[in-house]
């Protein structure tokens, strides 16, 4: 006989009342990112060069400022879902644990909005 | 450990690492190491924006040695990170789990991410 009740176990939620859905995020992040990571190394693959001028054109392109913001998102969600679980197997220490989890979030934020920030300058510069 | 004195059973030191292990605890590390790359990248397009002096001193840092040697283990940690992630999607299914082919799929791994990484360098310069 399970103690679960019957809408506890319907929702499947588990004891952390999130279910699988980290476990999901990370697989669905990381699936965009083959695709996105392909389209950046062969984009800088064919860049002319990595001088000043021609970066700016390629950032320039809409497509590409498009990917590039979503390459830049997605690079820091999937990054902080892989550094919340390495913190959490590796600090113990309740107290250094939440700071380094706090930290790691406002860093990723920081990333992502200095990232599609900057990409936006670029674009409507050029 | 805290409880010192007490036998512990044999640990990380003991074992020969097999493959398997080596990738598993590589898979992490190189998670981690882009992680910190992310900052670069994010740096090399807030300098972009900020004009080309800023721009030319971050390419000037980064075409040093130890900037080279960052990139060039940065593309490695891409390559090795983005193969071992798609073995583990293919875990994911549910295959792949016996001896042979968990080791096959390491050696597979290991190689392209050598051979990508020796690849996009040739191919770059």
């Amino acid at each position: 006989m399970s103690l679960k009740t019957p809408l506890g176990r319907v929702l499947g939620l588990g004891s952390a009342k999130e279910g699988t859905d980290h476990w999901w995020a990370q697989r669905v992040s990381a699936v965009a990112l083959i695709l996105l990571g392909s389209w950046f190394v062969i984009s800088m693959l064919r860049l002319e060069s990595m001088t000043y001028l021609d970066v700016i054109r390629f950032i320039g392109v809409p497509l590409n400022a498009v990917l590039l913001s979503l390459l830049s998102l997605t690079l820091a969600y999937h990054s902080y879902l892989g550094v919340q679980v390495v913190i959490e197997d590796y600090v113990h220490a309740s107290a250094t644990k939440v700071v380094s989890l706090l930290l790691s979030r406002f860093a990723h934020v920081f990333v992502a909005i200095a990232a599609v920030y900057a990409i936006l300058v670029i674009g409507i510069g050029s | 450990m805290s409880n010192s004195g007490r036998p512990l059973s044999p640990h990380l030191s003991i074992y020969r690492w097999p493959i398997t292990m080596v990738l598993s605890i590589l898979h992490r590390m190189t998670g981690v190491a882009m992680s910190i790359g992310l900052l670069v990248l994010v740096a090399w397009l807030m300098q972009a924006a900020a004009g080309p002096e800023a721009y030319l001193r971050f390419t000037a840092s980064m075409s040093t040695v130890v900037g080279k040697l960052f990139l060039v283990g940065w593309s490695f940690a891409f390559f090795f990170h983005a193969a071992n992630g798609i073995r583990h999607l293919a875990w994911d299914t549910g295959r792949g789990f016996d001896k042979s082919s968990a080791n096959g799929s390491a050696w597979i791994v290991v190689g392209f991410a050598a051979i990508a990484t020796a690849a996009f360098w040739w191919l770059a310069t």
